[in-house]
């Protein structure tokens, strides 16, 4: 395993939400996948059912996070400051995806577009944009 | 067609909470008045962020923004209805102090045939100095045409925004 595989697994393994939502991420290089499975808990529409919009907000919120953190090498998390989120399509019971690109990196902000999708990456279910604050470099 | 079912009361209809999130998440109703909506989300360990500092994630405070505003909308409306978050914008303000809980309180100040505007507020120990605020956009009626388990179709539309 690479040391940002194991970075990621540690980061996201430290947030007890990250685990409530069952979030878990994969690595391909530098190329972060973060995945959501399905599980009733996270239905906000039960009748479709559909899965809660707050949840795929915080879904793409850590996978900002996350991807920030594995770039950065950072040991204490960046801070949101601002996000927005689209909501393209209703999330159906299935298992959600998010990539995370970093549009802007300086010394204190990241601005962070997110993508979640679930059976298909061209038709994304949600956006969101935000931007991060950055905590400083623990040595 | 009226796929609308009418019970509740509109200041009633904010302690009406059929979402299993909500639930897992154990929102609680504060209070709720015709456009207007008050929860609180409850300090839990297993919704902390950052296990340094200790507080509410901010992912936690994002969804319980999202249900309050969507409860704000509920009690706007004239007969129950389904609706979903078209978009939502957040700005932090500041962490939760460790170990509170959260209030969120919504107004759904307009409604139109098809979309409701709302503004909420996120506090957890004095209401004017709020750790989030939000602005949202919901669809009004965002079930028209889908049959209750459209999703778990195989090829079910997803043209509706999500709940």
């Amino acid at each position: 395993m690479s040391d940002s595989a194991e970075q990621l697994d540690a980061l996201l393994g430290r947030i007890p939400y990250a685990r409530y939502l069952g979030m878990r991420a994969e690595l391909a290089g530098d190329e972060m996948t973060a995945i959501l499975p399905f599980a009733p808990h996270l239905v906000g529409n039960p009748a479709l059912p559909a899965i809660h919009g707050g949840v795929l907000g915080a879904f793409m919120e850590i996978t900002a996070l996350a991807q920030i953190s594995i770039m950065q090498g950072l040991t204490r998390q960046p801070r949101p400051i601002d996000i927005s989120v689209e909501y393209l399509r209703s999330a159906r019971p299935l298992t959600t995806y998010a990539r995370a690109e970093i549009r802007k990196i300086g010394r204190r902000i990241a601005n962070v577009h997110v993508e979640a999708w679930q059976e298909t990456r061209a038709n994304p279910i949600t956006l969101l944009r935000g931007h991060f604050l950055l905590s400083p470099k623990e040595d | 067609m009226n796929n609308s079912v009418d019970i509740p009361a509109p200041s009633e209809r904010g302690r009406f909470d059929w979402s299993p999130h909500s639930r897992a998440l154990g929102f609680e109703f504060v209070s709720a008045e015709k456009a207007f909506a008050t929860l609180k989300l409850p300090f839990r360990d297993d919704l902390v962020g950052d296990p340094d500092a200790g507080v509410i994630a901010g992912g936690a405070v994002t969804a319980l923004l999202d249900h309050v505003c969507g409860h704000a909308v509920m009690t706007a409306l004239d007969a129950m209805t389904s609706i979903a978050t078209l978009d939502l914008r957040i700005d932090y303000m500041r962490a939760a102090e460790p170990g509170l809980g959260v209030y969120a309180e919504a107004h759904c100040y307009k409604v139109t045939r098809s979309i409701a505007f709302v503004r909420a507020s996120a506090w957890d120990r004095d209401k004017s100095d709020p750790l989030a605020t939000a602005q949202a956009a919901f669809m009004v009626n965002s079930d028209a045409g889908r049959r209750p388990g459209a999703n778990l179709a195989q090829n079910a539309s997803t043209e509706g925004p999500s709940s």
